[in-house]
């Protein structure tokens, strides 16, 4: 390493506060995309777009809450699209197999698949000490392959899907008639996720376990001299992150009003890097709600505007990766700053 | 640290005791998946036809774990090997089309020359991306998960961006010949992936290279304060698996005859369980290409086993899972009762 990037960099006060908060970061960026964006194409701020773009953070935003977790711990999850789509199969193949049509049990079902897959993570990463990203990209395989090979393939279309659970996920917040006379609605799932962003929110922050979270990002010998119990609290983080990913899963098979066990292929990268963006660092310790929230909104825009903005799709995944890449890099420049 | 207060007793045992223990038990695994697989299904799975379609198809999975056990020597990942394989096929397949049109005589009748610049173009992709993960990592310092999710994301995406999103189809005869003829009797494919792992293995034991590799994994910081170029050691880790991985483009495009942004998606959980099964720690300091060729060989076996006992491929990625997750108690547990 050349002396110059070992020496603390000198940063002025705007570009100090940027960094001690970067939650301010990804807010400023945010609202420069959708100015920018808006001013390429008016569109954008139309009713129905916002809305849209709105009910699109609620699947990768619950998701990573889940993901900011671990990565607080200093871990890493490439399994909970998987889980996801394996609690929400099972859950509405149990539906229709028992002619079941409802809301509460089946989503307290999902909850408790994912929370149990969940666990075994845990129990590979405590018990067996091996490294998170390989364990999950084992136990991923493990239950997709589970999901496709033994308990089907066929994808549930409208059709057969539970009523009740396509009523509740087209729940609306507000009616809002655009000029073009068209009815849109802002879909009452953004509330789901804000309660549930609220939560962990609260849990970080304000209780003891959400105290040990951030105590083991920030070393686990240190952890554990402090008195707080290191397998506790991973198998907690793990077992919220997979209940988590199991209710985010029959969400979402609500949402769309289909159950594909192929879905969500390929997710992981994109919550990932929503988490990055938000200011986790993936040494653990650092990471907000707010911050992840801002991530997951911006990551979406930025993807999802990009037909807004006249560009073919296919460049989605080199902005997902290119965003991985600046915001990795930056937040390893701003702790080792810290740590110098 | 172990393996210092061991070493007395390996020397006593002589050659023999010289070979890892993990090797061994990996050489009894191999074994042990023939003896089943041929028992379950003898009439099928003891034919000829059998390995030899093994020698065919292994070798581009074996180059991608090869290239995953390097990163994960220094205690890295490279997740991007599947997307440079790709696009190395792609970038190659795009100046083929160029070239002698995007059929006919033009194209399958090519000469040596303009299928040895192809091979150039394949070979100097890997080489660009590995020195960009290079850099990222060594340089920017970013950590490998993040850099190379990332990276393998972009090259995916200009690969996604160059084709549109169909698959490339159609490839010269001599470069097909590549992924599906035979020298001596042996399959190409075969003759790369040992051309490839003799001379990785050679540098990892014989030259101050890989010792140093190793050594950064074992203690970094150690390996720095021993004045060891750890920055340069890296970097020049990420571009052979790089390289190592557009040689598995080369493979895959020739024997399939077509590339496509999201070929061999699967193959990153199999490189990664083929790299760990082989011995390799991937928390970094010890792997070796023996152990590596041993567990293709014992997951490839198993694999066509499955597949000839009629498994679907989402059974067999079930089994692969499940073999990773079974490998990693089992290497918990042996350390354990050390």
């Amino acid at each position: 390493m050349s002396a110059t990037l070992n020496a603390p960099p000198v940063r002025s006060g705007i570009a100090r506060t940027l960094l001690r908060r970067p939650e301010i970061a990804v807010a400023s960026l945010a609202l420069v995309s959708m100015l920018a964006i808006g001013a390429i194409n008016p569109a954008f701020w139309s009713a129905g777009n916002l809305f849209s773009l709105l009910r699109a953070n609620v699947i990768i935003g619950i998701l990573s809450l889940g993901v900011m977790m671990i990565m607080l711990s200093g871990g890493i999850d490439v399994s909970f699209p998987a889980f996801a789509i394996a609690a929400m199969y099972v859950t509405i193949k149990t539906m229709i197999a028992w002619n079941y049509d409802g809301v509460v049990l089946p989503f307290i079902g999902a909850t408790a698949i994912g929370l149990l897959l969940g666990l075994v993570n845990a129990l590979f990463v405590t018990r067996l000490k091996m490294i998170p990203l390989i364990v999950t990209l084992g136990t991923g395989t493990a239950v997709r392959g589970f999901l496709l090979g033994v308990i089907g393939v066929s994808t549930i279309n409208i059709d057969h899907m539970p009523q009740a659970l396509i009523g509740f996920a087209r729940t609306d917040l507000i009616d809002v008639t655009q000029a073009n006379g068209q009815h849109v609605g802002l879909s009452a799932m953004v509330l789901v996720y804000l309660v549930l962003a609220l939560g962990v929110h609260l849990m970080l922050r304000h209780t003891l376990i959400g105290r040990s979270i951030y105590a083991l990002g920030g070393g686990e010998e240190a952890a554990r001299r402090a008195g707080f119990s290191v397998p506790g609290t991973v198998f907690f983080i793990y077992g919220l992150a997979g209940a988590l990913a199991g209710f985010t899963g029959l969400l979402h098979g609500s949402m769309i009003w289909i159950a594909n066990p192929h879905d969500m292929a390929g997710l992981e990268l994109d919550v990932i890097a929503a988490v990055v963006l938000g200011g986790a660092s993936i040494f653990g310790g650092r990471g907000s709600v707010l911050g992840t929230m801002l991530g997951v909104f911006t990551l979406v825009m930025l993807t999802n505007s990009l037909i807004i903005m006249h560009i073919d799709t296919t460049w989605q995944r080199i902005v997902t990766g290119a965003i991985v890449i600046v915001a990795a890099a930056i937040t390893s420049w701003r702790d080792r700053g810290r740590s110098a | 640290m172990s393996d210092v207060t061991k070493r007395p007793r390996m020397w006593r045992l002589g050659r023999l005791g010289r070979i890892d223990p993990a090797l061994l038990q990996m050489a009894g695994l191999t074994l042990l998946v023939f003896v089943v697989m041929a028992a379950l299904n003898p009439e099928k799975f003891l034919r000829p036809y059998v390995f030899e379609s093994i020698t065919y198809v292994a070798p581009e999975l074996g180059l991608l774990s090869i290239a995953m056990m390097l990163a994960m020597l220094t205690g890295g990942i490279d997740l991007s090997v599947i997307g440079i394989a790709n696009l190395a096929g792609i970038l190659a397949g795009l100046y083929f089309h160029a070239h002698g049109g995007s059929s006919g005589p033009g194209l399958t009748r090519m000469a040596p020359g303009p299928v040895a610049v192809g091979i150039v173009i394949a070979l100097s992709t890997g080489l660009v991306a590995g020195a960009i993960n290079g850099v990222l990592i060594a340089r920017v310092r970013l950590t490998p998960i993040l850099a190379t999710i990332g990276s393998g994301q972009i090259f995916t995406g200009i690969a996604l961006v160059l084709t549109g999103g169909p698959a490339i189809v159609g490839y010269p005869r001599l470069w097909g010949a590549i992924g599906n003829d035979s020298l001596w009797g042996v399959a190409i494919p075969l003759l790369v992936l040992l051309a490839a792992a003799a001379l990785i293995g050679l540098m990892l034991t014989r030259t101050s290279f890989g010792i140093a590799l190793k050594l950064i994994g074992t203690n970094l910081r150690a390996a720095r304060f021993a004045g060891l170029r750890t920055a340069r050691t890296i970097f020049l880790s990420y571009v052979l698996s790089g390289l190592l991985a557009s040689m598995a483009g080369i493979l895959l495009s020739a024997r399939t005859n077509a590339a496509k942004s999201d070929y061999g998606v699967s193959y990153l959980l199999e490189a990664v369980l083929i790299a760990v099964l082989g011995g390799t720690n991937p928390a970094g300091g010890r792997g070796s290409v023996p152990g590596i060729v041993l567990a293709l060989a014992a997951l490839m076996l198993l694999s066509s086993g499955l597949q000839l006992l009629r498994f679907s491929n989402f059974l067999v990625d079930f089994v692969w899972g499940a073999f990773l997750l079974l490998s990693i108690a089992l290497n918990a547990l042996r350390n354990r009762t050390r």
